[in-house]
């Protein structure tokens, strides 16, 4: 039997983060009513002229220089011709032979190895409108808010071989994006849009296999779900002998299976032609280097400096380089609080579980170094147990509070008064003479038992190791008491 | 010599969704040919050092700042269009997306 080898490509649309759209002034605000947000340029009508957008220009050099792309010296624009109702003026301003950029390249981390990933080409180009449909209904529905929006489209070498590494691609094109400020990256809102092309080869074949494209991923566990689910379609299609089709599939979540799409075009017959209403750019040598200059550190560089400065793992730093307000959190804290490990161990256990739990994307936290300073430095000095730590700083998170203020004027400072503790020991010991005549008996368990009496009865702000001690003592001592 | 076929005339007006009746094919291919042939004197210019331009006009890198203006009212950009609800343009049923 033949084996096969996955060849796998990606496209990838990015909104970029301007206030106005990326041929005229109109809002880009998310969510805004039904066609709200549209004026006669981007709705297409007669004798409008496009002009493009500085910011949406320069947030495309600064992407295409991150990822080591050739910034064009001159770029221009293309009319990419097709009808489609969410198209209003019949063709997509795009770019088609002078891209923005071209012949960059990611590196990823896939398995144990880096996997450089080449970027065939990166290009401006407006988004097209949101259909709605009503399943009820002969009907379709258009909003127009979205035509026009700034994309920048990153298309991938189809150098990937394998799910996983699609899946690390984005992500790590994410993570670069959000660095760089030029985009939220926000798949619920369409800020990044994914469609994947895989074909499959005789392994060891220098020629690529039919390709199939697949849509409607908009998550990036559906494309490494879609890709799996697609070579293992592929490889089953061309063990029974047959020829795979090169055409557009669906992904289908719910089914977990891909499905054709039924053609709205002729195969690709877009009759680009140069865009006759804006005119060329030149992109100075001079400018690309300031970009180069101005970029912040990407998430590489900022990895490699967490292992090294701090000493942490590669996995801790991955996380903390993946996501900047988790990497933030972590050296502004250190800064202060100059201990690495139970600094990342707050971060990597207590918060990334709380905001797991509520499905919260660590890009949205809210949480000032500070405040994990004083919780950290709290737990140092004794004041509160590791318990109290854990809940006070859950309220934290929860009420944008400084643990140090919601522990003011709150009984929740842990008991170390040695005097203190032995008093409460005292008590609970004659209150549970069956338990004391037990564990002296040799049953370990009662210890257990009496350690959480005394807890009970302190309301949680002793330290159970150190009633533990106490009570081992005591209980080991002659009972005068009972004598 | 004729370089449009018929059969190019039906597959272009189908992507400009143009309709032309199928006994008129062979006489739009001809005409434009005719087009064509009159372009096609300019192919005679030699351009070999010449780079290749889409603009006549000496004008680049013309930009806007990223300013944000008020856009039409809802009510009056869908009012442009032949059918709608609310203020949602209404088409006839598109099942794919993409």
């Amino acid at each position: 039997m033949t084996a096969y080898e996955p060849v796998i490509g990606l496209e990838v649309h990015v909104q970029l983060a301007t206030a106005s759209k990326l041929f005229c002034g109109c809002p880009t605000t998310f969510g805004a009513a039904p066609n709200s947000q549209t004026c006669p340029v981007c709705l297409g009508l007669p004798g409008t002229l496009p002009v493009l957008n500085q910011r949406a220009f320069e947030l495309g050099i600064r992407t295409a220089v991150a990822l080591e792309c050739r910034v064009a010296e001159v770029m221009k624009f293309d009319r990419k011709q097709y009808f489609y109702p969410d198209l209003p003026k019949g063709y997509q301003i795009s770019q088609y032979d002078r891209p923005l950029a071209h012949d960059g390249h990611l590196d990823v981390a896939g398995g144990e190895a880096v996997k450089r990933i080449r970027i065939r080409r990166a290009h401006l180009e407006e988004d097209a409108g949101k259909l709605l449909h009503d399943p009820n209904e002969p009907f379709s529905y258009v909003d127009f808010n979205r035509a026009g929006i700034p994309l920048l489209e990153i298309v991938t070498e189809p150098d990937l071989r394998l799910p996983e590494d699609a899946y690390a691609y984005l992500v790590e094109l994410k993570a670069i994006l959000r660095a760089l400020g030029v985009s939220n990256c926000n798949m619920e809102e369409g800020s990044l849009r994914c469609d994947a092309n895989v074909s499959l080869r005789p392994s060891g074949a220098a020629e690529l296999g039919a390709k199939v494209e697949i849509k409607n991923l908009n998550s990036f566990k559906a494309v490494k779900d879609a890709l799996a689910f697609e070579m293992d379609r592929q490889r089953r299609v061309l063990e029974r002998g047959e020829a795979v089709a090169q055409e557009t599939r669906l992904w289908n979540a719910r089914a977990q299976t891909t499905e054709p799409m039924r053609s709205k075009e002729e195969a690709s017959d877009y009759r680009y032609f140069p865009e006759p209403d804006l005119v060329p750019f030149h992109i100075e040598a001079a400018a690309v280097e300031r970009a180069r200059r101005e970029l912040p550190e990407l998430p590489a560089r900022h990895r490699q400096r967490l292992v090294e400065a701090y000493g942490l793992s590669a996995y801790d730093a991955g996380v903390l380089a993946q996501f900047r307000p988790l990497g933030a959190l972590f050296e502004q804290t250190v800064a202060h609080y100059p201990k690495p490990k139970p600094v990342v161990n707050w971060i990597m256990g207590d918060l990334l579980g709380y905001l797991n739990g509520r499905s919260q994307d660590p890009e949205t936290l809210v949480f000032q170094p500070a405040w994990l300073v004083h919780l950290l430095e709290a737990i140092e000095r004794g004041e509160i147990s590791g318990k109290t730590a854990k809940a006070l700083f859950v309220e934290a998170l929860e009420r944008q509070r400084d643990p140090q203020e919601l522990m003011q004027g709150r009984d929740v400072r842990q008991i170390v008064d040695a005097g203190e503790l032995e008093r409460l020991v005292d008590v609970v010991v004659s209150e549970h003479q069956k338990s004391v005549a037990d564990y002296q008996k040799g049953k370990a368990n009662a210890l257990m038992f009496l350690v959480g009496k005394c807890m009970e009865r302190s309301q949680g702000k002793a330290n159970p190791q150190q009633l533990k001690s106490i009570l081992q003592r005591k209980l080991a001592e002659p009972r005068e008491a009972v004598s | 010599m004729s370089v449009v076929t018929p059969a190019e005339v039906r597959a272009v007006a189908w992507l400009a969704r143009i309709d032309v009746p199928e006994d008129r094919l062979p006489q739009v291919a001809a005409q434009l040919d005719d087009i064509l042939a009159y372009v096609r004197k300019l192919q005679a210019i030699p351009t070999q050092s010449v780079e290749p331009t889409s603009h006549v006009l000496p004008l680049s890198n013309v930009t806007r700042a990223d300013q944000p203006v008020p856009p039409l009212p809802a009510e009056q950009a869908v009012r442009l269009a032949p059918d709608q609800r609310g203020h949602l343009v209404r088409v006839p049923k598109v099942v794919d997306v993409g």
